[in-house]
């Protein structure tokens, strides 16, 4: 049991960057005069 | 490692693994260090607050998420050159309409005709844009169409003789189109509403909130107001499809700062997927956003945040688009760096079947791509893009947030800045805040 830190939740970005990307998610348009969806909001399409 | 506060807590996000800790003030310090100095170098720096024991408790904590995988140092090499992805477009933005009934003052479109001739998309090049998307996609199965403009309802014929085509055609090569719809929702009538709603087409709706805050900026080509008829419309639309499927878009300018209030406002007219932007361009104009604005603008997304999870523990909440954050099962690295895909993946079609990197670049000739007739034919383009990735954007490689914003809008960096490399710092402030305020509400559930 940790005393100083406790994990929230676990990243999964670095591990994700061994494969190459399936490129079958939602386009995740980021400009704030249309949708303005930051990659962080999506989900992945394969889960 | 990025240190924050949120609800009187210590929050470390990782920026290379994404992992997010709760910590308290000595491991918040010990993490800050963590991937700068050596562990003795750590403890010495911090021999003046904290016992070195103590530190070294921390570290050792540290060190043990390090060997889990949980916390990492090291950036992943950038991905392989993307050059092969040429051709292979997976999401339009359909321009069917270059003209618009309202003559909203800060709109980006040079009120809706992007500074060419008003125009209508005919249904021949609609059906074009849909056999070069279904063509271009090459192996990829989901694909997007959004019908935008101007207002898209303006051409509400094309809009239904596209959909039922691109699904026919889509069904035939094993493909899935996804349709999504941006309207002003003044041209929401039932014939309307029902083939929306059978097509399962996602919409987005705009509206700016409270009705003097709306009718500033968004008035009709008459002059009037829209905030009336079109909040009524959206809320009949909502209603119609039991609350699923849309979204209720907002722009807010300096003359609205105090934008919470607009979500609140769209809140008690029972709307409960909601999104409020920060008003793009008007450069020397007096609704534009500016870095003098920053300090209360955060402030007012910490309010939008304690409105968010109070209606949250109330039992009625609503989708606030960015407190979304995907923090477990988010998109892959390869995603993450590449970003929105404009230019590459995602490409603006004018209704005369012309192609450009995004509906931001739409009748700069500097961008002109090529047409569905014709395809891609500025393939530089294609490779400038691509490459505009993280890795080549230098103050993005030093943002604690680049995995989560993917490097902005390109659109933006550029009518900011001249280059796609370099990000628009003042909306990189408020992507900061946001996503500060999204890990927060995140972690908040998390303990709950």
């Amino acid at each position: 049991m940790n005393k100083h830190i406790k994990v929230i939740a676990v990243g999964t970005i670095k591990s994700t960057a061994q494969k190459e990307a399936c490129k079958e998610c939602q386009t995740s348009c980021q400009s704030a005069c249309k949708t303005s969806c930051t990659v962080g909001n999506q989900v992945c399409q394969n889960r | 490692m990025h240190v924050f506060k949120f609800g009187g807590k210590s929050l470390a996000l990782d920026p290379i693994t994404g992992t997010l800790l709760e910590v308290d003030d000595l491991a918040g310090d010990v993490l800050k260090l963590w991937t700068k100095l050596k562990p003795e170098e750590i403890i010495a720096a911090l021999s003046v607050r904290y016992a070195a024991c103590d530190v070294k408790q921390a570290l050792s904590e540290a060190e043990d998420l390090a060997a889990a995988g949980l916390l990492d140092a090291v950036m992943p090499p950038e991905p392989i050159s993307t050059d092969e992805r040429v051709g292979q477009v997976k999401a339009l933005c359909l321009h069917v309409a270059h003209d618009c009934n309202l003559r909203c003052r800060y709109c980006f479109a040079g009120s809706g005709d992007f500074g060419l001739e008003r125009s209508l998309m005919d249904a021949a090049t609609g059906r074009a844009a849909v056999d070069f998307l279904l063509r271009s996609a090459r192996t990829r199965r989901h694909l997007e169409v959004d019908f935008f403009g101007g207002e898209p309802l303006l051409n509400f014929s094309v809009v239904r003789d596209i959909v039922i085509y691109g699904e026919e055609q889509a069904a035939q090569r094993d493909k899935v189109i996804r349709f999504t719809l941006t309207t002003n929702a003044t041209l929401l009538d039932d014939a309307v509403i029902d083939f929306l709603n059978d097509k399962q087409i996602a919409v987005v709706l705009s509206l700016d909130g409270r009705e003097v805050v709306n009718d500033r900026m968004r008035p009709l080509a008459s002059g009037a107001g829209s905030y009336g008829a079109v909040s009524q419309a959206i809320q009949k639309f909502v209603a119609s499809r039991a609350g699923k499927n849309y979204y209720v878009r907002g722009t807010y300018t300096a003359y609205n700062l105090d934008f919470a209030a607009d979500v609140m406002h769209l809140y008690d007219l029972g709307l409960r997927e909601l999104s409020i932007e920060p008003v793009v361009g008007g450069a020397g104009e007096s609704y534009a956003l500016r870095q003098h604005h920053l300090a209360v603008l955060r402030k007012e997304y910490e309010r939008l945040a304690d409105f968010y999870v109070t209606k949250q523990d109330e039992g009625d909440p609503f989708n606030f688009f960015h407190f979304n954050l995907a923090t477990y099962d988010g998109p892959c690295f390869g995603k993450r760096v590449s970003g929105c895909g404009a230019g590459c993946d995602y490409l603006a079609v004018t209704p005369d079947g012309d192609l450009y990197p995004c509906h931001q670049f739409v009748g700069q000739k500097d961008f002109a791509m090529g047409s569905v007739a014709t395809g891609i034919t500025a393939t530089g383009l294609v490779s400038r893009f691509s490459k505009a990735n993280l890795y080549r954007k230098p103050e993005c490689l030093r943002c604690w947030a680049k995995f989560f914003c993917s490097g902005g809008c390109h659109a933006q960096s550029y009518h900011s800045n001249g280059t796609l490399l370099q990000p628009d710092a003042l909306h990189c402030e408020l992507q900061r805040k946001r996503i500060e305020l999204a890990l927060g509400i995140s972690a908040l559930r998390s303990v709950q």
